[in-house]
């Protein structure tokens, strides 16, 4: 399946024309115009200003910690929400469903709450972090935390990504590998990972933007300490509370941009993946 | 928001008949920790002035940070007045936003203050650590929890009273910034206001000491049990006024001006300075407050006026970018 948007053959499905302007038209308006308007506002700093204050080292440690989290955050996400999307659709057991709507839960609940949640249940007198402490194992409040955060905002994704994918890929294509000799661990990684890699990318790619952009969830459990827990759109709210709103703008165009080359550069790694895969 | 807009269009179409009374409606936008207090002043505003004029009026309220609704309000949430966490906040909406005469602070009566607060401690029962005034917080061993001063009003107040006590002891400004580095170095947990402050050290059991409000602090004892906290009021602290003002743009546009200003002025009668002294906050009624003196002990406080020339020069000299707090933080070892 691999058809271009714009060179078109005459489709079953008429009216290309109508339905790419409305297409176009309401990116333009929710999406493009709003994001402009952001690199508008930045521009008012000028050049100085804005790397006085978007790439100030304070920013800088922000970045470093909303990037990081969200990357380790989404690579343990890939890893066991393609575990439990393997559960989902190659096992029937009971209360399947159940599992199935909890694993949407990060979706549909305000983050704040799931914040104070973890928070709670990760604090030095909490339910888990009262069995790590005596370990001197800080949870709550430490880059750890913020890390269990994104975890948990970010599931839903890998996991709804990679489902009906491996729900495609059916039964017979591990059987015919087995019966060609093949190992169960050779029929994994050479047969349903290759398959699986872009829609496992894409889960990747979804959880590591979620989380770099996360605040509600995560604000409650960083700690919020200028250089160590500070989280990057905390430093934007702090813009805003002093008034600065280019200042908060500078941040967060520096953010769209780092977003937008790693979704990028996914995307060209998903491309190159499925062609090879292809071939 | 939608129930306000249809409400102020449906009053738009209809031309107030002379003499026949039409329901209002006003906004009262605050910061976090007067959800209680204004609950309890509402009510009793809108039976008074329903006795006084044959109106009846609501008053809705809007809570957040202090700075965020300013910001809501210069960005054009339609509220009538404010009444917020710093002066520095209503300067913004009249200097950003032109929407506030820029001499609203002499409106009103104590500088369009109709209470004010101080920034105290609060212990764990028993006061296990001994803390006792603002040098004991930086004693070996003790962790101190507060709001952020970036984010939250009243951990800017609690900036500045340290600041104050680090001024007074040392003698010196190099002084007063290595006592406040001290006390920062002692902070495990910066939350983005007021409550969630509490939150973090009642709820999470964080810390040896709570730096906040004297009502945030009162509150949290009443509510969360007195068998558990104890608040330390300490040698000196910081005269806190969280100031309120009619946001004249919008009570011009919407001809809610007589009943906005009816009900700033409410909070000075000795009804409401009764509700506000309930509700933890000083009183400005002499009389009020002498009934309540058990509750607020006399205490030597810092002036923002005075002590750090207003709220705009401090706001800039301490809490800007690259102010004394992003400072302290950059040199700080991390």
């Amino acid at each position: 399946m691999r058809t271009g948007i714009l060179n078109v053959r005459p489709s079953i499905i008429p009216g290309f024309g109508v339905t790419f302007g409305i297409t176009l038209t309401l990116l333009s308006v929710i999406v493009l115009i709003p994001l402009s308007a952001v690199f508008i506002r930045a521009a008012g700093l000028g050049w100085q200003g804005f790397v006085a204050v978007a790439l100030s080292d304070r920013a800088l440690q922000a970045y470093r910690l909303s990037f990081g989290a969200a990357a380790i955050a989404a690579l343990i996400n890939a890893v066991f929400g393609l575990l439990t999307a393997w559960v989902l659709v190659r096992y029937r057991f009971p209360g399947r469903r159940l599992v199935s709507a909890l694993v949407d839960l990060p979706f549909a609940l305000p983050t704040a709450v799931a914040g104070i949640a973890l928070t709670a249940l990760y604090a030095p007198n909490g339910w888990i972090g009262g069995v790590l402490a005596p370990w001197g194992i800080d949870v709550a409040f430490t880059p750890l935390g913020v890390v269990i955060a994104l975890v948990f905002v970010g599931l839903p994704f890998v996991v709804r990504t990679v489902e009906p994918v491996l729900a495609d890929l059916g039964l017979d294509v591990e059987e015919a590998a087995a019966s060609l000799g093949a190992t169960r661990w050779q029929t994994f990684a050479r047969v349903i990972l290759p398959a699986l890699g872009p829609a496992l990318l894409t889960g990747f790619a979804l959880a590591f933007a979620r989380g770099v952009g996360e605040y509600g969830s995560v604000i409650f459990i960083a700690g919020n300490m200028p250089y160590r827990t500070e989280i990057a759109p905390l430093l934007i709210v702090v813009q805003l509370e002093q008034h600065n709103i280019a200042g908060a703008t500078a941040i967060a165009v520096t953010m769209l941009v780092a977003s937008f080359i790693l979704l990028l550069f996914t995307n060209l790694l998903q491309n190159w993946q499925r062609r090879r895969t292809l071939a | 928001m939608i129930r306000r807009l249809i409400l102020a269009a449906a009053l738009a179409l209809l031309p107030a008949a002379a003499g026949v009374a039409q329901p209002v409606t006003i906004l009262n936008a605050s910061y976090d920790p007067t959800r209680e207090l204004y609950r309890a002043v509402n009510t009793a505003f809108a039976a008074e002035w329903k006795a006084r004029t044959g109106t009846s009026v609501t008053i809705n309220q809007s809570h957040g940070g202090s700075g965020k609704q300013a910001r809501s309000v210069i960005d054009g949430l339609d509220a009538d007045v404010v009444t917020l966490a710093l002066s520095g906040d209503i300067d913004e909406i009249a200097r950003r936003g032109k929407l506030v005469d820029p001499g609203w602070q002499a409106r009103l009566p104590y500088k369009s203050t109709p209470y004010w607060s101080t920034i105290v401690f609060l212990v764990r029962k028993g006061n296990p650590k001994g803390i006792k005034d603002w040098n004991d917080l930086v004693k070996p061993g003790v962790k101190v929890v507060m709001a952020n001063p970036k984010t939250g009003g009243g951990a800017r107040w609690i900036f500045l009273a340290a600041w104050g006590y680090g001024q007074k002891t040392t003698g010196s400004a190099r002084g007063a910034r290595d006592y406040v580095a001290k006390l920062l170095g002692r902070v495990p947990v910066l939350d983005s206001g007021a409550r969630g402050a509490t939150t973090t050290f009642a709820e999470r059991g964080i810390g040896d000491v709570l730096l906040t409000w004297e009502n945030e602090a009162i509150l949290a004892t009443r509510e969360l049990g007195a068998d558990r906290f104890e608040i330390v009021v300490p040698s000196i602290s910081i005269r806190a006024e969280p100031p309120v003002a009619v946001v004249d743009k919008v009570v011009d546009r919407r001809g809610t001006r007589a009943v906005a200003e009816a009900y700033l002025q409410y909070l000075y009668t000795p009804t409401a300075q009764e509700m506000i002294a309930r509700n933890g906050y000083r009183p400005r009624d002499p009389e009020v407050a002498a009934r309540y003196a058990a509750q607020f002990p006399d205490i030597r406080l810092f002036d923002i006026d005075r002590n750090f020339g207003g709220w705009t020069k401090a706001q800039k000299i301490f809490f800007s970018d690259n102010g004394q707090f992003d400072q302290i933080y950059a040199s700080a070892p991390h």
